[in-house]
């Protein structure tokens, strides 16, 4: 099944999350990622929700999590038109004689070490899923002890915004 | 966020600002754009408790009838309710039966049916009403009693995590911690409740916002932004379905329940008789379109009339109004009305293409959207003049004529069932109210007893929850006090929600229950009839004639204090309804012994496809004669 990028303002109330990732799950939907946070207006959140569906089921479950109260807007962020980016942290086997090694690779990926002992690293990066599946490999073979990884984060190009375009929705 | 307001607020202002008889002293209309039902009376700011503000919130709502039972969680509330002059409170026996209470009272009336009960095990029993509600859009407010906000999580004495259960089964709930979020909510409740798809609306309270104070104003501002009805239809799609309604050679109009819960049956039969196209009702429609029309072509679905089930699955154009393509009336998904084009109207846009997909989807209140589409279908019309339907209704008049829903005589001796439920419609009319249990006394009530009106006729469609009937028949009789209410319940159903009959008769509320007695489960008993070789295993009841009658429906009726009757011969039937109809002053309860042999026909088995529909056991109609 393809993997759909759906942005979700909802309002910032208790159970917003559960209303959302239930639904999800009563209508048999993998939730492959998801994200929440507050956005710049307040009492407004944003989720981003990568889904395993296709075209009808994917239009169904948008029209359902529309019908929940505290959604106030959902847009398909299509990956022509939007950046997507994954934040991960990893915690790589490193003693004294591989740790140039792996602290090289994380350069190459622009990624950062956050922290440092004797014998591991912690390293932070952000990316699109297939730079951070490259890293992935690329660490592997030192051992990973540990992985983190965040929701994927989703934001359309251009000047528009989204929670802007609700609001005078709403106003209108 | 605090500066928006719902969208289109006007547009759905006209179903919700009905004046209610107001009498209080300062009162003014406010804007119609107000969202919040009622008199609309204004309240400059009052010092009151959270209890007594739910209570005034109701009142200044317009509410005049609430079914509930208090427990701890809810006493506060319950002490200002009893000094409310304008609340009558109804004190069920069991908080199932005011759930289903408050769905009779709205579905009969149109109006938000309003049910109370207290925290855990009591707002628990709500659940199976709210889940009926919800599947059949009825709108109702629960309002629940919550453990003290600083014990909630801690497993507390009767703590239930309501609105947690409750929120696949809703179409909102809240939980209101603060006193001065009462009014506000409450206000929303009643919104939500019945704008847009009707709904069940939850509001849990803790027990501390009920009776710390709060300063009590009216109205309150509600504030949904994430909720937006639209209630006007498409222009651009009014055209499309037009154009296609103008060469449908074969089209039907496919009517739902949504119709009714709009107030839409007279826009629908203007557009029905301007197109002249066959009109099936839904099992939650029944009453939509009248049966005595010559339109009208019958229920569809697993249990429909042959007429409407192939004037469906035959049809070259399904205009869909507030319908829902329920597997019940579908069949086999897959081979359901083959070759139709579909024209799907509902105010509810997730319905559209949930199940088959739209040619024509149309969004938006029915009552707007019927009116539109018989312009739209008028303008066409002059340039495109409509198909003649005149081989269509050739066909359809034929198999009306030749496969009636009937019966057959028993064999045992005792009376048909069908025919008991035909004499109550006869002798009782349209301008009674008749409401079903679930299971094969249903299915005959919807099929025999004709139906002339909307709300005339209320059942748990969706759900199927047994024991329904008589709960619902006591909201709907507490609604509409000067009609004759039936329930017509089963033996099975019947002893699920009998309790609230000791409610009825303390309150006054003279409902008459006809038990179709057939002495065991008999829906179930039909399948293991026909798909598991008569072997009958766990539906026999033993309430029935020549068993030990556990129990004896006429002395429960006496123990409660209602009046109880048994007929057994077909020729008491007529004497024995007469006489119940002539009893006003208390319940009624009738044990009509029938046989548990009769089955419901006819039938689509489960799992086929509506083409193999049967009108007795085996026996499918001659299609080969419609060609």
């Amino acid at each position: 099944m393809a993997k759909h990028t759906l942005s979700v303002l909802v309002e910032d109330v208790p159970g917003v999350l559960t209303r959302v990732a239930s639904l999800f799950a009563r209508r048999a939907f993998n939730i492959h990622s998801l994200a929440v946070g507050p956005t710049e207006i307040e009492g407004i959140s944003r989720m981003t929700v990568v889904v395993d569906a296709e075209g009808d089921s994917l239009e169904q479950v948008t029209k359902q999590l529309n019908k929940l109260i505290n959604v106030i807007k959902i847009v398909e962020l299509l990956p022509d038109t939007s950046v997507q980016r994954d934040h991960i942290m990893v915690k790589v086997r490193a003693d004294a004689a591989t740790r140039l090694q792996v602290t090289q690779a994380a350069e190459l990926f622009r990624a950062s070490v956050i922290d440092v002992s004797t014998d591991s690293l912690v390293i932070e990066a952000t990316g699109n899923a297939a730079k951070i599946e490259a890293l992935l490999a690329v660490l592997e073979p030192f051992g990973i002890r540990e992985i983190v990884q965040a929701g994927t984060l989703a934001v359309g190009r251009g000047a528009k915004s989204m929670s802007d375009r609700a609001l005078k929705s709403l106003s209108a | 966020m605090s500066n928006s307001t719902p969208a289109n607020p006007a547009s759905v202002a006209k179903s919700i600002s009905r004046p209610k008889d107001a009498t209080a002293a300062v009162s003014s209309i406010v804007e119609a754009s107000n969202p919040v039902q009622g008199p609309n009376n204004i309240v400059a700011p009052t010092k009151m408790t959270g209890s007594q503000a739910i209570v005034r919130s109701l009142e200044e709502l317009g509410v005049k009838d609430v079914f509930g039972l208090p427990g701890g969680a809810i006493l506060p509330t319950y002490d200002p309710l009893m000094d409310s002059t304008k609340i009558n409170h109804v004190l069920v026996r069991h908080e199932q039966g005011a759930g289903h209470a408050a769905q009779g009272y709205a579905m009969v009336s149109g109006e938000v049916g309003v049910c109370i009960a207290t925290s855990g095990p009591g707002a628990t029993n709500l659940v199976t009403a709210l889940a009926d509600a919800n599947m059949d859009s009825v709108p109702m407010v629960a309002i629940t009693g919550q453990v003290n906000s600083a014990f909630i999580g801690t497993d507390a004495f009767q703590e239930a995590d309501i609105v947690g259960i409750t929120m696949p089964i809703t179409k909102h709930a809240f939980l209101v911690t603060k006193a001065e979020d009462i009014p506000h909510v409450m206000a929303s409740a009643f919104y939500l409740a019945q704008t847009g798809r009707p709904g069940p609306v939850l509001v849990d309270i803790t027990k501390d916002a009920q009776t710390s104070e709060m300063t009590f104003s009216w109205p309150p501002k509600v504030d949904l932004p994430g909720y937006r009805v639209v209630t006007r239809g498409h222009n651009k799609q009014l055209r499309e379905a037009a154009k296609l309604i103008a060469s449908a050679t074969r089209p039907v109009l496919y009517v739902g329940g949504g119709v009714i819960k709009a107030d839409a049956h007279e826009e629908l039969k203007a557009f029905a008789e301007f197109t002249n196209i066959p009109v099936v009702t839904t099992l939650t429609a029944r009453g939509a379109f009248p049966d005595s029309h010559p339109q009208h072509v019958g229920m569809p679905g697993m249990h429909g009339a042959v007429s409407a089930v192939t004037a469906l699955q035959q049809s070259d154009l399904l205009v869909t109004l507030g319908a829902r393509f329920d597997d019940r009336v579908t069949g086999v998904l897959s081979s359901f009305a083959p070759n139709a084009k579909v024209i799907h109207a509902d105010i509810d846009p997730a319905e559209i293409s949930k199940n088959r997909v739209a040619d024509v989807p149309i969004v938006g209140s029915l009552d707007e959207i019927i009116p539109q589409l018989h312009e739209a279908c008028a303008a066409r019309f002059e340039t495109e003049p409509q198909a003649d339907l005149e081989n269509w209704w050739t066909l359809l008049n034929r198999l009306k004529e030749t496969y009636p829903i009937g019966y057959t005589e028993t064999q045992d001796g005792l009376s048909a069932p069908q025919h008991v439920i035909e004499r109550i419609g006869a002798l009782t009319g349209p301008e009674g109210v008749y409401v079903a249990g679930v299971g094969q006394h249903q299915m005959w009530a919807a099929q025999f007893v004709k139906y002339e009106r909307p709300r005339s006729w209320l059942n748990s469609a969706g759900l199927g929850t047994m024991g329904y009937s008589v709960p619902a028949a006591m909201g709907a009789q507490v609604a509409q006090p000067d009609r004759v209410v039936w329930a017509i319940d089963g033996d099975g159903c019947f002893q699920m929600t009998n309790q609230e009959l000791a409610t009825c008769v303390i309150n006054n509320i003279p409902i008459k229950v006809a038990v179709i007695n057939n002495s065991s489960l008999g829906m179930v008993r039909q399948w293991q009839t026909l798909f598991y070789n008569a072997r009958y295993s766990n539906t026999d009841l033993n309430t029935g004639h020549g068993t030990a009658r556990i129990p004896d429906f006429v002395k429960l009726a006496d123990a409660y204090g209602c009046v109880g009757l048994r007929c057994e011969r077909d020729e008491d039937i007529d004497a024995t309804i007469q006489k119940a109809l002539e009893i006003n002053d208390r319940p009624v309860v009738i044990d009509f012994v029938v046989s548990a042999d009769s089955m419901v026909w006819p039938m689509v088995p489960s799992g086929v496809s509506n083409d193999q529909i049967q009108i007795a056991r085996g026996l499918t109609p001659e299609w080969e004669e419609e060609d």
